[in-house]
């Protein structure tokens, strides 16, 4: 006998094309498309259990073992370094974390730089290894209001087609890393419900190619 | 006697009993109780911080002036204490409290490890009685688990074979500890690696399972077809365990990287269904010990107790029975209903009122008639 494998998906629009693909490798629940205030959708024929939860969460679930698997974008798994298996790239909700400024900032090394961001481990790592001295501000919305109103010299944030960017008259100085959604899962999971995971896993590969 | 005491296992917490199954397990296996001092010299854990899961360590200075930390690790003080005898084997247990930050909360904690250690001439036979002690360790605390196995002499024949820098080697590593394919061929393609060595990678990260699945394939691991040194060793410890019936138990896996300055030769990682991460961890370590000066080789393991908490069912009730009696209750009528009671196996509180929040199996209450049921949630 099987045992239901959780699954945590990322609330939003990136969730819902996760949960197309989840749909289209032959997991469907058709219940999660109904609405409503549930919280959890079940298939037990197929021995799924779905549930959305903020995407920054899911690490955090997966990594604890209330979810098996679930969907996490590579920028959350950097920030946090979580303890779990990457074992796909879904090639979805493709973006990259870049370094953003006013048009036409100059960066002057002999001061230090003033960094805002949501993700001041990634912001911490990429200038520590290029060894520019910096003082992280961290913000949890509007970045991009930083470098307008003085509170920053530049912004460390996730950048998809640059448009707000533009409409605020900044630009990408620099890319840090490309982003995607990762699959990832939790390691003892792997160890009990392997076989699951790992024909999920085939299945989203599929597609992903 | 034997009652009383069969009834007290019965309420020990998961960790203590596993203490106690554990200590008669190292012990009848010769290995001595290793016993050691709450406190060592910081410089002990300065030099080697990368051997510590955490290299947060609380520290204070003693009153000659010397700074002294609360042990984060076990191993380095045994090692660092135990005679360099390398042709005989020096075998200890130990049950000792460790001082590390937790990861979630980020603050110190006290975390109760038991654990053992073989130092000197580690032969297979050594090698073998480890890894069995370890199988048997988690079977103790539950029949349902998995010992993760590899070979870091496998693996780091591979990346040696890659010929890359040093830099890109760290990183295979990390990104092989997380089964991570997709960033290590992306990192292998901009190192200008071969795609016939970066299939090698492949295989590594996706070669995992019982034994009997991955022993066939592993000569498609190795960097020239023929079976390493390592990979020889890797296939008799399997071999015999399996033979010793912990086949279906054990996984070989690649993605069990410990570091490779401290680590070499096998490494594992025991794993309890229902526990989310890793709850035993080992592996043999003759480059620590050549870092502290040894010539003895040595293999260990520490068994991490704090997440056994989370394991079973609870019993959603804090006593079995509360007794209620009044102010005009005899004393003695009380101790009699108490005491048949607890001669029952039950536990038992009694008061004239019960507590807001204490949960009971049942209520009974003392009458001029006798005891009566007054609530049965049973």
């Amino acid at each position: 006998m099987k045992t239901m494998l959780n699954v945590a998906l990322p609330k939003g629009r990136l969730g819902e094309k996760v949960y197309a693909m989840f749909e289209q490798a032959g997991f469907e629940c058709p219940e999660i498309k109904d609405g409503g205030r549930k919280l959890i959708f079940e298939n037990p024929e197929k021995k799924v259990r779905y549930f959305w939860v903020k995407p920054s969460d899911v690490s955090i679930y997966v990594e604890r073992g209330a979810a098996d698997i679930g969907v996490a974008g590579k920028d959350i798994l950097l920030e946090y370094s979580p303890d779990v298996y990457e074992l796909l790239d879904l090639g979805i909700g493709k973006c990259h974390m870049a370094v953003a400024a006013k048009n036409g900032f100059r960066d002057n090394p002999q001061k230090t730089l003033r960094v805002a961001t949501k993700f001041s481990a990634i912001a911490a790592d990429y200038y520590s290894k290029i060894g520019r001295d910096i003082d992280i501000i961290h913000l949890n919305g509007s970045i991009e209001l930083a470098p307008i109103l003085g509170l920053s010299d530049v912004i460390v944030d996730i950048v998809e087609t640059g448009k707000t960017l533009k409409e605020n008259n900044l630009s990408v100085i620099e890319k840090i890393v490309p982003i995607s959604a990762r699959l990832i899962a939790n390691k003892a999971s792997f160890k009990f419900k392997g076989k699951q995971i790992e024909k999920i896993t085939e299945y989203l590969s599929k597609i992903t190619k | 006697m034997e009652e009383q005491y069969n009834m007290n296992i019965k309420d020990l917490k998961n960790d203590e009993k596993a203490v106690f199954s554990l200590r008669s397990l190292y012990k009848s296996y010769g290995y001595m109780r290793y016993k050691m001092k709450k406190f060592e010299e910081y410089d002990l854990y300065a030099g080697n911080k990368d051997f510590l899961v955490s290299d947060n360590v609380i520290t204070f200075t003693d009153r000659d002036g010397k700074l002294m930390a609360l042990k984060p690790d076990v191993t380095l003080s045994i090692i660092k204490n135990c005679k360099d005898e390398p042709h005989y084997l020096k075998k200890v247990y130990y049950n000792e409290n460790v001082y590390r930050v937790s990861k979630g909360t980020n603050s110190f904690k006290e975390l109760m490890q038991i654990g053992l250690e073989c130092m000197g001439n580690v032969d297979e036979y050594t090698v073998f009685e480890v890894l069995m002690l370890a199988a048997k360790s988690l079977e103790t605390i539950s029949p349902d688990y998995v010992l993760d196995i590899s070979h870091l002499g496998i693996i780091s024949d591979i990346i040696t074979y890659l010929d890359i820098s040093s830099a890109a080697g760290k990183k295979v590593l990390r990104l092989l500890g997380e089964k991570n394919y997709h960033e290590i061929s992306e990192l292998l393609l901009a190192e200008g690696v071969s795609a016939e060595k970066t299939a090698l990678l492949k295989a590594l990260t996706t070669t995992y399972g019982e034994p009997s699945d991955v022993l066939p394939k592993l000569n498609s691991l190795m960097p020239h077809g023929k079976l390493s040194k390592s990979a020889v060793q890797l296939t008799n410890i399997v071999n015999l365990l399996d033979k010793n019936g912990f086949g279906d138990k054990i996984r070989i896996d690649f993605s069990v990287i410990n570091n490779m300055n401290y680590y070499n030769g096998i490494v594992f990682n025991g794993f309890i269904n229902g526990i989310s991460e890793s709850v035993l961890s080992g592996g043999q370590y003759d480059n620590l010990m050549k870092k502290m000066r040894k010539k003895s080789r040595a293999i260990g393991f520490a068994v991490y107790l704090d997440s056994l908490e989370r394991l079973g069912g609870e019993s959603g009730y804090d006593v079995d029975v509360f007794v209620l009696y009044n102010k005009k209750t005899e004393s003695e009528k009380i101790i009699n209903a108490v005491s048949e009671l607890t001669q029952a196996g039950l536990n038992v509180t009694a008061g004239v009122a019960v507590p807001s929040k204490i949960k009971y199996k049942k209520l009974y209450e003392i009458t001029e008639k006798g005891v009566v049921t007054v609530e049965n949630n049973a």
